[in-house]
């Protein structure tokens, strides 16, 4: 998607053709954790989430949070997956003390849903990238390594908490169309609200799996899995990274190693985690604990009719309901805040041209330095929607212009007023009484005789310092179009 | 079905269990033996059988997303051989 202002590098690797998958684990928006009533929200003292269940306790008994698997469900539909009369509970046996039981409730060979895709935009067009799977599984908990030299802290308050696992089949040909896939994912999630999106918080996490082949060849190369990557831009250097480590070992008479490699952002790299070969071996097995997930048809059919537009069916209607240009209703329909924002503003105040613009500058630009991305929340961002409507209905009825509306616009950041409020507070109303303007530039042509002389003798370039002048003696506030008008009649005459 | 010392090594890390050679000796014939039983099992014509996922035949039961917190979670921690605050302590972990 062309929705991203940051700058756009291209890749080029030449002879080589990288082939990469993506595996998308989301944290899903309930309220209680997986398979206990546990809560499932952060900042909580460490281990006040922790019950006898997530915590492993012999003699439990996992049950399934109707919501979390409600929440895959819709992500299975809205991307199009099949899902199979049956899907099976599988345990993941490692042992990690931030896993309590000494395994992971996953799925493993009957995931929740199979096949679908991901839309995204290439510069050859849209291309669809096929899901492998979606399967619902448990977070495990966090590990502090660095508070004591001979120990480590464990807080489960993580642990038990539900995700959903979305695996791409190895479809991606470069790191743009990696982060493409990350963005357009990500807008699907935050419109069906099942997830927020934020990588940086974690609450999306991405691996990628890499590798390369020469062009025009078919046989896969031996892959590597890359992992703690955590922007999408850090997915598109790390992936970048990786492509040209194993063209050059290639290149150089080596040979790829299957492995997990940990991207580093400050030093740019990629690097082995040396585990030992038995770190993949998981023992899947099904999980005696809990009966094969059966989901109700009838409940499927249900939730597919209930679907809220997705991003890509809002950035159609965009483009017709409100005539905006495709590049406008494709930034603001990336993030389901942002096309919210949007609407709300256009319900008060019908230009959905300006409200655009608007929301693309000045509102992108807060919402960036104030790192408000991914909230969702848009009734926490400085300026609400409703004061960005009033704000441009002041333009368009010539209450102020434009120029002023920018003072107008940081007024309201800072101090949160209303505009027509800080207008009046501040004396910032257009002067549109020809009265007033007429006074104006009559004043100005008297102090500057030899100016209008040299005008009127075809120096027309003049007309911009009158303009000025006038402008400055208003404070800015006089109606451009009616100073315009006066001033060329006065100096013709 | 013959099961290796190496083999016994290799579950024995895997499970994180610190074994005597008596012990992996006695284990490894244990193994063997219950693999001879599914050996014999694999013999059965079982064509036209669903695998079995799980013996008893329930619909999935669903739970409410509701937050109900323990009441003393400070107890589970409790429960831990080693704690720091509220916090579980365990040997360093290196990457």
């Amino acid at each position: 998607m062309s929705s991203s202002n940051e700058e756009s590098i291209t890749f080029e690797y030449g002879d080589w053709e990288p082939v990469i998958g993506l595996e998308v684990h989301a944290q899903l928006l309930t309220e209680s954790k997986l398979f206990c009533g546990c809560s499932a929200s952060f900042g909580a003292g460490a281990n006040a989430h922790t019950c006898p269940v997530c915590m492993g306790m012999p003699g439990v008994l996992p049950v399934l949070n109707r919501r979390a698997l409600e929440y895959a469900i819709k992500t299975a539909l809205a991307t199009g997956c099949e899902i199979p009369p049956r899907a099976r509970w599988a345990r993941k046996n490692y042992f990690y003390p931030d896993l309590p039981k000494g395994y992971q409730i996953s799925m493993y060979e009957e995931p929740l849903a199979v096949g679908g895709g991901v839309d995204i935009d290439t510069p050859d067009g849209l291309k669809r990238v096929t899901l492998t799977r979606i399967h619902m599984e448990e977070d495990a908990g966090k590990s502090i390594h660095d508070a004591h030299d001979e120990h480590s802290l464990v807080d489960l308050n993580r642990a038990g908490v539900p995700l959903m696992e979305i695996v791409s089949e190895p479809e991606i040909g470069s790191p743009v169309e990696a982060s493409a896939y990350l963005r357009s994912l990500r807008a699907v999630l935050q419109f069906l609200a099942v997830c927020d999106g934020n990588m940086e918080e974690g609450s999306m996490r991405c691996d990628a799996n890499v590798s390369v082949r020469r062009r025009g060849t078919t046989k896969l190369g031996t892959r590597t899995e890359i992992k703690n990557m955590n922007s999408f831009r850090n997915v598109e250097r790390a992936i970048d990274f990786e492509i040209r480590r194993q063209i050059d070992v290639i290149e150089t008479g080596g040979t790829i190693v299957q492995e997990t490699r940990l991207w580093d952002a400050d030093r740019g790299v990629t690097a082995s985690m040396r585990s030992k070969e038995h770190a993949h071996d998981y023992r899947y097995f099904p999980e005696p604990d809990l009966q094969p997930l059966i989901v109700d048809r009838a409940w499927i059919e249900e939730l597919r009719r209930g679907l809220p537009e997705l991003p890509r069916q809002r950035c159609a209607r965009f483009v017709t309901e409100y005539q905006l240009p495709q590049y406008d209703a494709e930034v603001l329909t990336a993030r389901r805040d942002l096309a919210e924002y949007f609407e709300a503003a256009v319900a008060q105040h019908r230009n959905p041209k300006a409200i655009s613009n608007w929301v693309m500058g000045d509102i992108l630009r807060l919402v960036r330095e104030r790192k408000l991305d991914d909230a969702l929340v848009i009734e926490d961002w400085p300026v609400r929607p409703q004061a960005l409507a009033a704000l441009i209905a002041l333009i368009d009825d010539e209450t102020i212009s434009g120029k002023i509306a920018k003072t107008v616009f940081d007024e309201m950041v800072a101090s949160g007023d209303e505009p027509a409020v800080i207008v009046e507070r501040k004396g910032l109303k257009q002067v549109t009484d020809t009265g007033a303007i007429t006074a104006a530039i009559d004043d100005v042509l008297e102090r500057h005789p030899d100016k209008v002389a040299e005008f009127r003798g075809g120096k027309d370039k003049l007309l911009g310092f009158f303009v000025g002048q006038i402008m400055k003696a208003t404070g800015g506030k006089a109606n451009p179009q009616a100073v315009n008008d006066i001033l060329r009649a006065k100096l013709a005459g | 079905m013959p099961v290796s010392l190496k083999d016994v090594d290799h579950i024995a890390l895997l499970a994180r269990l610190g074994l005597t050679d008596g012990e992996r000796a006695a284990l490894r014939d244990d193994l063997e033996s219950i693999l001879g039983y599914i050996g014999k099992l694999e013999t059965l014509d079982t064509t036209g059988i669903e695998a079995t996922a799980h013996v008893i035949d329930l619909e999935t039961p669903l739970r409410d997303d509701v937050v109900r917190n323990p009441e003393d979670a400070d107890a589970m921690v409790g429960n831990a051989p080693d704690r720091d605050r509220t916090y579980l302590r365990v040997p360093k972990i290196i990457e």
